[in-house]
């Protein structure tokens, strides 16, 4: 039974990545209608961005924790700006294919350069060692990540669903021309929700690269399974792909205990059974 | 008249033949595939760094001057059996290449071998892991150089079984290599009087292993043994240390570490850790001008792994042997006959010798990795702790269950 604790602990910390990983996916998809395939190398750049400001720049984690999602935000809003914003109003499929095509070349160019085995970046001294929850032995920068990833998690909800800015970008995705004739600056607008969600990634990028190794293919690993969960939850909603990541993260260490063999199958069978049953996903509406 | 056309025609029957025996003796063509991971968890410890160790031999063979035509064509097999067979028809197929190097990932080597023996091929694997290659699965087209199971079971496996470690606990890769590292440790755990109290087969490329890992610590086993490798291995290592495993008083057993696990890991983490390899940068004056001339021309300024060595050391026995031959015979059988009658000379893994069953024979080498403070160079990692001589470190023929040395 102890066990059993431990392991539902260890899957919600997993679950946090899923559920940063996921929302951002969720606010790009439910604000622009894009299938944002570049996620994962964008969590991968937030993870370098970290590696780089400590290794060249002297600038700690704390610090990189604000400055690598500003910088991958960045990146992402020039993209956005010279890239995605001409596929407004064009099937899905445009903007899955521009964005896996972004994907694989981002990490095409990091792979060049710093092979696949990846960078060690320590956990950073005020969060090492552990404590002893008397069914576990906790990882003192694991709890950390669940905590802090929860807070964000929820800010974001909050931004979007129960603030005035977040109202105007639920209007612009509605019916942008109206809301532009009130005096917003959409595409600005757009820009700026675009360069949050990858943001998002970038962010939990940095929070994994004192678990994970630096490695260009640490997102390409992780990104299947995060739309899994954006799908299982719901394409779009805010508050399902939160909820999912967290779910699905518990459902995949239950699996690895029972059953480890299928551990990196469960979600997609999950996935599967949610679809036959309500392909809308578990919180979604239909379109 | 008639007697003399069916003589004529005999006459120049058998000069064609003995022309063409001429040609073909003086065939001075070769086509090298290097078919690897080049871009997932092994891609570092083979890859592009094990063409590059291929071309190197080529130049360093010198045949070029002597008139020879030798081309190195690579592949990305992806990790995937299927995909890596289809890959190696297509080179006997339509490229015609006569020998496949390297070959990481223990399943996809073991399906490309039957390739390979069916298209009568040469294979040098340095890559590869399982110690099938040379036993149930062993075959005349096949040379296994550099390391296998068995050879990391009886040294890293045997030192931490005599040590007191008589407990153990396994994390294995969920396909072929897993398995045949965790068979051959067992049988020296047990052979040793050790025991083994559980494990977990976990899914190739796993980031996150603190699943397993709990449930390893849960074991209250004294010795975790990783069968496991590359970025699986370094993950299991890092996060190890991060839930107190090594602190609690159980001692990890990387079974298979390269040098690039232990640049990933970070000497902060992996400083301590003792394994077995054949082949180490900094070991004397020839393999570092090696190292040194290999590090310039790889892109991460990377000194060679063992299994990138292995590849260099493969390909100049095997271009060596050509030259004895006299031409390259396009016969795969016929060449690993000879290369198995040469003893294997040079400067990385020294005097050696190929058994009848494939196996090459070289020494082995304990290393614990450096402290931080110890560590004088960015690649500057391993301490050597003991040298196994190459009879002891892999199968013995009498333990072998190769078919061809029943022959």
């Amino acid at each position: 039974m102890q066990a059993l604790y431990a392991q539902l602990l260890v899957g919600l910390i997993n679950g946090s990545f899923y559920a940063l990983l996921s929302l951002g996916l969720a606010v790009i998809f439910g604000m622009l209608n894009i299938i944002n395939f570049a996620h994962g190398a964008l969590y991968m750049m937030g993870a370098f961005v970290a590696y780089f400001l400590l290794n060249l720049g002297g600038i700690n984690y704390w610090w990189a924790l604000l400055f690598a999602p500003i910088i991958v935000g960045i990146f992402g809003m020039i993209l956005e700006r010279t890239m995605l914003q001409w596929l407004t109003g064009l099937d899905h499929l445009y903007g899955l294919l521009l964005t896996f095509g972004i994907a694989l070349i981002v990490q095409g160019v990091f792979q060049n350069y710093f092979g696949s085995s990846g960078l060690p970046y320590a956990i950073p001294d005020q969060l090492r060692g552990g404590m002893n929850l008397g069914f576990m032995f906790l990882p003192i920068y694991r709890g950390w990540v669940v905590i802090f990833s929860l807070v964000v998690c929820i800010a974001t909800w909050f931004l979007i669903e129960k603030t005035r800015l977040g109202a105007y970008l639920r209007a612009a995705t509605e019916n942008p021309t109206l809301v532009r004739a009130f005096g917003v600056n959409v595409p600005r607008m757009i820009t700026l929700t675009y360069g949050l969600g990858v943001g998002l990634a970038a962010l939990a990028g940095v929070l994994s690269a004192p678990i994970n190794q630096v490695r260009p293919l640490m997102g390409a690993d992780l990104i299947i399974v995060v739309f899994a969960v954006v799908v299982i939850g719901g394409m779009g909603s805010i508050m399902g792909s939160i909820i999912t990541g967290f779910a699905l993260g518990v459902i995949e260490g239950l699996t690895k205990y029972f059953y480890p063999e299928a551990s990196n199958t469960v979600v997609f069978v999950l996935m599967v059974l949610v679809l036959l049953v309500k392909p809308t996903g578990l919180t979604g509406r239909a379109a | 008249m008639k007697t003399r056309s069916i003589a004529s025609l005999l006459l120049t029957t058998a000069l064609t033949f003995a022309l063409a025996g001429v040609a073909s003796a003086q065939d001075k063509t070769v086509k090298i595939g290097a078919l690897s991971d080049q871009s997932g968890l092994y891609a570092d410890l083979g890859g592009p760094g094990s063409t590059l160790a291929a071309q190197m031999a080529v130049e360093d063979s010198g045949l070029a001057a002597k008139g020879w035509k030798i081309d190195i064509i690579s592949g990305d097999h992806q990790n995937k059996p299927d995909i890596g067979t289809a890959i190696a028809r297509q080179w006997f197929d339509v490229d015609k290449v006569d020998i496949i190097v390297d070959v990481p990932n223990s399943g996809v080597a073991l399906a490309v071998n039957n390739v390979i023996k069916e298209k009568n091929g040469v294979y040098i694997n340095s890559g590869a892991a399982t110690s099938d290659l040379t036993n149930a699965q062993c075959s005349p087209n096949t040379v296994h150089w550099t390391y296998d199971t068995y050879m990391l079971a009886h040294t890293t496996g045997q030192a931490l079984v005599k040590a007191g470690g008589d407990t153990w606990f396994f994390l294995t890769a969920d396909y072929a290599f897993g398995a045949a590292l965790e068979r051959d440790t067992t049988a020296v755990i047990t052979a040793n009087g050790g025991k083994v109290v559980g494990g977990v087969k976990h899914p190739l490329n796993t980031p996150d292993f603190s699943s397993f890992l709990l449930q390893a610590q849960a074991s209250k086993a004294k010795i975790i043994g990783l069968a496991n490798a590359g970025g699986d291995t370094t993950n299991s290592i890092k996060q190890a240390a991060e839930f107190g495993i090594v602190k609690g008083g159980q001692k990890l057993a990387a079974l298979l570490l390269f040098l690039t696990d232990v640049k990933a890991i970070g000497l902060e983490t992996a400083q301590g850790l003792n394994f077995t390899e054949t082949f180490y940068w900094d070991m004397n004056d020839q393999t570092r001008a090696f190292s040194k001339r290999f590090a310039e021309k790889m892109k991460s300024n990377a000194p060679p792994t063992m299994v990138q060595a292995g590849v260099y050391a493969g390909v100049r026995h095997y271009l060596k042997t050509l030259e004895a031959l006299g031409g390259n015979p396009h016969d795969g059988v016929k060449v690993v006959e000879k290369m198995k009658s040469i003893p294997t000379e040079d400067d990385l893994f020294g005097k050696g010798e190929i058994q009848p069953n494939g196996r090459t024979i070289h020494s082995a080498y304990l290393f614990e990795v450096k402290k931080p403070s110890e560590s004088k160079g960015p690649w500057d990692f391993y301490k050597l702790v003991g040298t196994v001589p190459g009879d002891q470190a892999f199968t013995p023929l009498s333990e072998s269950k190769c078919a061809l040395l029943r022959k």
